[in-house]
């Protein structure tokens, strides 16, 4: 039988240095008694130190297993130190078995660290620090009684969130101080040795009271992750019980009382002046657009994307719809589908910002995949009810040439649906004689999966925009 | 009026703000730098509750309306312009003061920080974005702040809220538009949705450069809303469209429920009633269902389009596809197992793993201390197979909570 005497209950670089030493020599786990320090003299004379055992050869863990260990040593469990080391056993055979996470043994190791995380988090969430006046300032003080041997594992917290204070964080079992500078641990002491009171409660506790709302009383959902072990080193905790009891009693009162008149003197605000434009104007019919509700699509979407550029443009290039970002911005042809439009235009040496662009259809159509939306073809009767808008977006214009992207656009534009592929690059007009052409929507060139097809349409779809600039300086 | 008598009428206009989340950010904390000067403040991740109130809500940041006047009418609201409660208005230092002694207590996680309308939106969020800079910038607060957002406060205003917030947020309130136009007249469904996406749009910006050495911070928390349920008509079913709508245009990191709850004062126009708190367990469940576990709102919003109150939304599913079970959990792909009632993600996850180890049977899903009478019915192991109970009209009632004896007077 091997005795191995640990320096303290959370000493867990003792722990691992024994463990080392009697894996690698193939130390049955049954042949291994743990104990701490202090505990080791009633057993008698010890076995010869660990130390003396020859070294095996060297075997690795998976970086988990040390985690689990440096965190499940740490509970208050005795039998902690010999369950650890039957697992470094077992993964000294089969590295991977930690991964068999139903297995009786992983299972019981990583209850034994959840129960250590918790109290750790529990800490964090708990300690209450008290101001006191010391002759180097203020510091602030607090007692905390924590279930297992974590004061050194959650004190490294405190040092990041509470750097420029001075503080003590003291327990049955160990104390942690931090000056400033440096963290330091010394021996537990007695509860008398902290502060009794810090004037900033009262304040805390009339937080505490008016925050609670007496119509959602669930003191069981409360206890679950506020256990009463803790209560009696939170302040607020004194308020719980008569809370509680006059709960029922105020939420009644509020249901039953009757309605009072109101207010006679309401606070007045300032509307923001609703925005105005000339009547015919674009402007206006852009406001007028706003909160256009002539088909379902207003309903889902963010808000209404209107055309937008000069009102004297010579061109005026039509889109099927507002896509995701355009939706959010309200402004057309600004996402990934824009970006390659631009690119386009000013290769073709068309000035963007002399240009009218707008879509056919003015919401965007979707539906909504988590944290996304997958883009839906307008239909029919959407395109027909947005025709509206930018048939009078067109006599407001009177451009010298119209361009269709798209066949959304071209439908819009025409009332009637045509395969687009019929009416690509010819001399079109609009039913007013307006001169219209035909070409793909720059989103087509962002869907072709083929490099070499992508380059070929995007050659296409150049030619057809010198086209259009060719014919915008004829007309 | 004194610090202790605003602290109660100021946390008291907050608390129906469900949301308390302090978790989610960038990683900041204030260890000595170079200069060997520690600051105050810090958030890890992982948010901390530091306290609950007997209504079992975690309390993790310090709570409060800036003032609880307020310009707007809106009817389910204790704050409304025309209700009497008493009003209060806190400065920005004493704001300020508050959260940091609070603060270096250990009672809180930060500060969320709301307010009511005054004058007009860019005043009232001038005075909100305000606290924040004198915290961030005059006293080095690296704790987390959460601050609501004023629909049509200035593109600038936004922006500073974002550079100096962990969290923004805009309560969508209501799950129609017919119902906020009646309730909630100065509000507007499109001017909140307006400003939503210039967040979204905002914060897609600051994380698509947060690799460069300046990009310019914003909420690294993201957005949240939320919603009001049983102040109007709203089915479960339209409520979880909104919500998910919400999620994929917003990317809001969380969509909170509040059950209309009784509020002092209430308008005699929205009577006050208990608040519907098993209804808001379901919805939010029903959401967790749609972020975390692949359905979508038509799979569970119930033919009815209310969710029943009796067992949780995926039991609800799994006894109306009978057909899609037993799910042999030896075999089946992430997708399939997480439409088993009583199955986690986590435990999910972690039976795959495991089962590369050995063939499942029903003392290991024990040992993970599962609801084995919810998972059983649905599921095949190495011992066990459940056919004959699957096809039993008595499963259902089996699996529905008895109701609870009738207590007689004696």
């Amino acid at each position: 039988m091997h005795r191995v005497a640990l320096a303290g209950p959370a000493d867990f670089s003792g722990w691992r240095d024994a463990a080392r030493r009697l894996a690698r020599q193939g130390v049955d786990p049954a042949d291994v008694a743990w104990m701490v320090d202090g505990e080791a003299d009633l057993f008698g004379a010890l076995d010869p130190p660990i130390a003396t055992l020859p070294e095996g050869p060297a075997f690795a863990v998976p970086r988990g297993f040390l985690e689990l260990a440096e965190t499940a040593i740490l509970h208050v469990d005795p039998e902690r130190f010999a369950l650890l080391y039957r697992m470094l056993c077992r993964l000294k055979t089969d590295h991977d078995a930690l991964e068999d996470r139903v297995d009786p043994l992983v299972t019981r190791l990583g209850r034994l660290a959840k129960a250590v995380y918790r109290d750790i988090h529990k800490m964090h969430a708990f300690v209450r620090f008290r101001s006191v006046a010391t002759e180097a300032g203020e510091c602030f003080v607090a007692w905390f009684e924590p279930e297992h041997h974590i004061v050194e594992a959650a004190a490294p917290f405190f040092v990041r969130r509470f750097a420029s204070m001075r503080w003590s964080i003291l327990t049955p079992e160990r104390c942690a101080h931090w000056d400033g500078s440096v963290l330091r641990f010394s021996d537990g002491v007695d509860r008398g040795a902290a502060p009794d009171e810090d004037k900033l409660e009262a304040l805390w506790c009339d937080y505490y009271a008016a925050i609670f709302n007496p119509a959602r009383l669930k003191p069981q959902a409360m206890r679950s992750e506020m256990p009463k072990k803790y209560w009696r080193n939170l302040p607020e905790a004194s308020l719980i019980d008569s809370l509680i009891r006059s709960a029922a009693t105020r939420s009644a009162e509020m249901v039953q009382h009757a309605p009072s008149a109101p207010n006679r003197s309401p606070q007045r605000g300032r509307a923001a002046p609703a925005p105005t434009a000339p009547a015919g104007s674009l402007e206006a019919l852009r406001l007028e657009a706003a909160d256009c509700r002539r088909c379902p699509l207003f309903a889902d979407a963010t808000q209404t994307v209107f055309g937008e550029g000069p009102a004297d443009a010579a061109i005026v290039f039509v889109g099927e719809q507002p896509g995701d970002q355009e939706d959010l911005a309200g402004r057309p042809f600004v996402g990934p589908a824009g970006q390659v439009f631009d690119v386009a235009l000013q290769e073709a040496g068309i000035d963007r910002g002399a240009v009218y662009v707008t879509n056919a259809v003015k919401h965007f159509k979707f539906v909504p995949r988590g944290r996304r939306r997958l883009h839906q073809k307008p239909n029919m009767g959407e395109i027909k009810a947005c025709r509206w808008w930018l048939e009078q977006e067109l006599v407001l214009l009177r451009p010298r040439l119209v361009v269709a992207l798209g066949v959304t656009a071209l439908t819009g534009l025409r009332g009637t649906a045509a395969p687009l592929a019929s009416v690509r690059g010819q001399a079109l007009t609009l039913a007013d004689g307006t001169p219209l052409i035909a070409t793909v929507h720059p989103s087509f060139l962002l869907r072709l999966p083929d490099e070499k097809e992508k380059a070929r349409e995007a050659a296409r779809f150049l030619e057809d925009l010198r086209r259009v600039a060719a014919l915008a300086k004829a007309a | 009026m004194n610090l202790r008598e605003k602290l109660t009428i100021l946390a008291d206009a907050a608390k129906y703000d469900a949301s308390c989340a302090s978790s989610g950010s960038d990683r900041k904390h204030a260890a000595p730098g170079p200069d060997g000067k520690g600051g105050i403040g810090s958030t890890e991740g992982m948010g901390i509750c530091h306290s609950y109130a007997p209504d079992g809500r975690c309390i993790s940041l310090l709570k409060i309306l800036l003032t609880n006047a307020c310009s707007f009418d809106c009817l389910y609201c204790v704050n409304r312009a025309s209700s009497n409660v008493p009003r209060a208005r806190f400065t920005v230092a004493e704001v300020v003061k508050l959260t940091l002694d609070f603060y270096r207590r250990n009672y809180i996680e930060g500060l969320f920080l709301s307010s009511g309308i005054l004058r007009d939106p860019d005043y009232t969020m001038e005075q909100v974005v305000a606290v924040a800079r004198s915290l961030r910038v005059e006293h080095g607060f690296r704790g987390y702040i959460h601050l609501k957002t004023i629909p049509e406060a200035s593109e600038a205003l936004i922006t500073e809220a974002g550079l100096h917030a962990d969290r923004l947020s805009i309560n969508i309130e209501l799950p129609t538009e017919t119902a906020l136009k009646a309730l909630a007249p100065e509000k507007s469904v499109p001017s909140i949705r307006r400003t939503m996406g210039r967040l979204r749009l905002k914060l897609d910006e600051a994380k698509s450069e947060q690799h460069l050495k300046h990009a310019p911070r914003f909420a690294p928390a993201g957005q949240s809303t939320q919603m009001i349920v049983g102040a109007d008509a709203a089915t479960d079913r339209s409520i979880l469209d909104l919500s998910a709508n919400l999620y994929g245009s917003y990317g809001l990191k969380r969509v909170y429920y509040s059950a209309f709850s009784p509020i002092p004062d209430a308008s005699r126009k929205l009577p006050p009633a208990a608040p519907p708190l098993l209804r808001e367990h379901r919805l939010y469940q029903a959401d967790w269902l749609l972020r975390f576990y692949g359905f979508s709102a038509d799979e569970i919003g119930g033919a009815s389009g209310m969710l029943d109150l009796d067992i949780d939304p995926k039991l609800a599913w799994a006894l109306g596809h009978r057909d899609r079970f037993p799910v042999d959990l030896n075999r089946a792909g992430r997708e399939t197992m997480l439409r088993v009632p009583g199955l986690g993600a986590k435990t999910v996850d972690r039976l795959i793993v495991a089962r590369r180890h050995r063939t499942l049977r029903r003392e290991d899903l024990g040992r993970l201390r599962l609801p084995l009478g919810k998972i059983l019915p649905f599921v095949e192991l190495g011992d066990h197979r459940p056919t004959r109970l699957l096809d039993s009209d008595r499963l259902a009632a089996m699996l529905r909570p008895r109701p609870a004896q009738i207590e007689l007077p004696f």
